[in-house]
């Protein structure tokens, strides 16, 4: 009885954060949602309107489209380099110290700006740019190509660069708990190496796979920077139109596509879940 | 495979893969690097026009790029506060997760909820509550809150995985020699964690230090370092851009291997001890 007041005392702090700047923040999200708004203020009311505007405008779905475009994508290309490089790590280096010292190379860019990480492109992938330069002098093409930077090429690449260690921390995290007689059996069994990846090590990486897929998606659906600075404000993204009317005070209208998409992301997440058990997993 | 001397084939190819991973990772910031030593002629690209300090010291003109020393002092001293509360919220949340309370599991799944809803709806929600309880959003004050949100559940999640791993025998021994639950918290728990624990801050640290659309419309009329980068990158093209990127991601390198060699002295000052007692 003792235990479980202490409990709630030290976990109090928490409770009180979370409820304060997380869930009434959301109530208040979906109250807004209804309310009506003039050029000048936010008026309360009960009105169905912004959704319906926000469900019937063809922009919408073109925004969803593209970012479950930009999300699967980038998931795709980080689970890709995400699994090999943590394969890499997790059974071809030897010792620990080894280990340790790429892990900590992979993490530490992940520390810094994510802004800067972005615009770190520019004088890589511009028209003058060191790529296009390269390319130029080795008479690969003879003017430069366009599509490398403000395009959907550059976005994704952006989202690849900047979330690609959401995959590679927690896979290498699940990797580094199997069993390494598992291997030997398989081994042993006759299982070429490329049997041994996909019946042994991709079914028990799952967990990590799951929670880097999660990652991935709920930080690519909910952007919207990375799309404004790497488009060039040429392509718009869910996050793009909800920050846009942020910026023109359209709050109601911000809101209910808010609302649209924290249904859409929970949704999604709902169904990743059923891959993992998080708090098992740990 | 693994059993044999000699390396597979298949590792030089991933040896391959991986270094081209970690350039892949480095690059870019490696080029702003170099490029923010542009001379004062020098623009946005190669080839480089001289090399100078010159946009390092624009970067402190006052009027030039905004208000870069004020904003860099709010994100630093927000960094800091949100540390601190990120380890003791963290390690007590952690403390009370080992037991078994009512609401356990609707707080664990509202935490990771926290963990997943996009950064702007956190912000937006915030700036509404804020405004519409008249109350003024202050960098340290909703955007403190916004920022927590991010770093709690990370906190949280490494606590999840050191206490499952935590031999409890040794708290048992504490309390069988009559320890108080603080004199076990203070003497047997914490220097057990502590790596974790640095670990919890340096993260709480830098996601707040770099945090941006949790901030965009919590912190009020002041700026904090993000908001002051994201406004130079619509307006400013000049390479005073880069120093700014090169500036504040040096810091951020500080701040990590700072705290990496303090945990490795630290280590290692233990077993030194350890080993003189015996």
């Amino acid at each position: 009885m003792a235990n479980e007041r202490r409990a709630y005392f030290q976990v109090f702090p928490l409770f009180t954060i979370m409820l304060v700047f997380l869930v009434i923040p959301t109530i208040m999200l979906v109250i807004v949602s209804f309310w009506d708004y003039n050029a000048f203020s936010i008026i309360p009311d009960f009105i169905w309107d912004n959704y319906e505007f926000l469900l019937t405008s063809p922009v919408t779905w073109q925004a969803y489209t593209k970012t479950l475009f930009y999300a699967v994508t980038s998931w795709a290309l980080t689970l890709l380099i995400g699994f090999t490089v943590a394969y890499y790590m997790a059974f071809h280096l030897r010792t620990t110290k080894s280990q340790t010292i790429c892990f900590l190379l992979a993490t530490v860019p992940f520390l810094t700006s994510n802004i800067i990480r972005m615009i770190s492109w520019i004088p890589l992938l511009g028209r003058n740019g060191l790529v296009n330069q390269t390319l130029q002098t080795l008479g690969l093409t003879d003017h430069p190509l366009e599509f490398l930077l403000y395009s959907d090429f550059s976005v994704v690449l952006a989202f690849v660069h900047l979330y690609s260690l959401f995959m590679v921390v927690p896979i290498f995290n699940s990797m580094m708990r199997i069993d390494r007689k598992l291997l030997e059996a398989a081994i042993d069994a006759g299982a070429t190496p490329w049997q041994v990846i996909t019946h042994v090590i991709i079914p028990l990486s799952k967990s990590g796979i799951t929670i880097g897929t999660i990652f991935v998606f709920t930080l690519v659906m909910g952007d919207f920077i990375t799309v404004r600075l790497m488009s060039g404000g040429l392509s718009a993204s869910v996050g793009v139109l909800i920050y846009n009317e942020i910026t023109l005070l359209q709050y109601p209208a911000a809101a209910a596509g808010a609302v649209t998409l924290l249904a859409t992301v929970m949704l999604m997440i709902a169904i990743l879940f059923r891959f993992a058990n998080i708090r098992k997993d740990l | 495979m693994q059993n044999s001397n000699k390396r597979p084939k298949s590792f030089y190819f991933l040896t391959a893969f991986f270094v081209l991973f970690i350039l892949f990772l480095y690059g870019p910031t490696l080029t702003i690097g170099i490029l923010s030593f542009q001379g004062p002629s020098g623009g946005l690209t190669f080839p480089m026009n001289g090399c100078s300090f010159h946009w390092y010291f624009k970067l402190f003109e006052q009027q030039a790029v905004g208000d870069f020393g004020g904003s860099l002092t709010r994100s630093l001293l927000l960094g800091l506060a949100v540390m601190v509360s990120t380890v003791v919220i963290s390690l007590s949340a952690g403390m009370a997760f080992r037991k078994k309370f009512k609401g356990s599991g609707v707080l664990f799944y509202l935490t990771i909820t926290s963990l997943v809803i996009p950064s702007i709806l956190i912000s937006l929600g915030i700036g509404l509550l804020f405004n519409q309880l008249d109350i003024e959003p202050t960098w340290y004050g909703s955007a403190f809150g916004a920022h927590l949100t991010w770093t709690l559940p990370f906190g949280l999640l490494i606590m999840f995985a050191v206490f499952n791993r935590f031999d409890k025998s040794y708290e048992a021994a504490a309390i069988d020699m009559c320890a108080t639950p603080f004199q076990t918290l203070r003497y047997v728990v914490i220097p057990l964690i502590l790596p974790s624990l640095v670990g919890v801050g340096l993260f709480g640290f830098t996601l707040s230090y770099d945090e941006f659309a949790r901030t965009i419309m919590t912190s009020g009329s002041k700026n904090t370092l993000p908001l002051e980068i994201f406004g130079m990158t619509t307006n400013v093209t000049t390479p005073v851009l880069y120093a700014l990127g090169t500036l504040t991601t040096f810091i951020s390198f500080v701040a990590i291997v700072g705290t990496l060699v303090a945990l490795h002295i630290h280590k290692k000052h233990r077993h030194y001890r350890t080993t003189l007692e015996r």
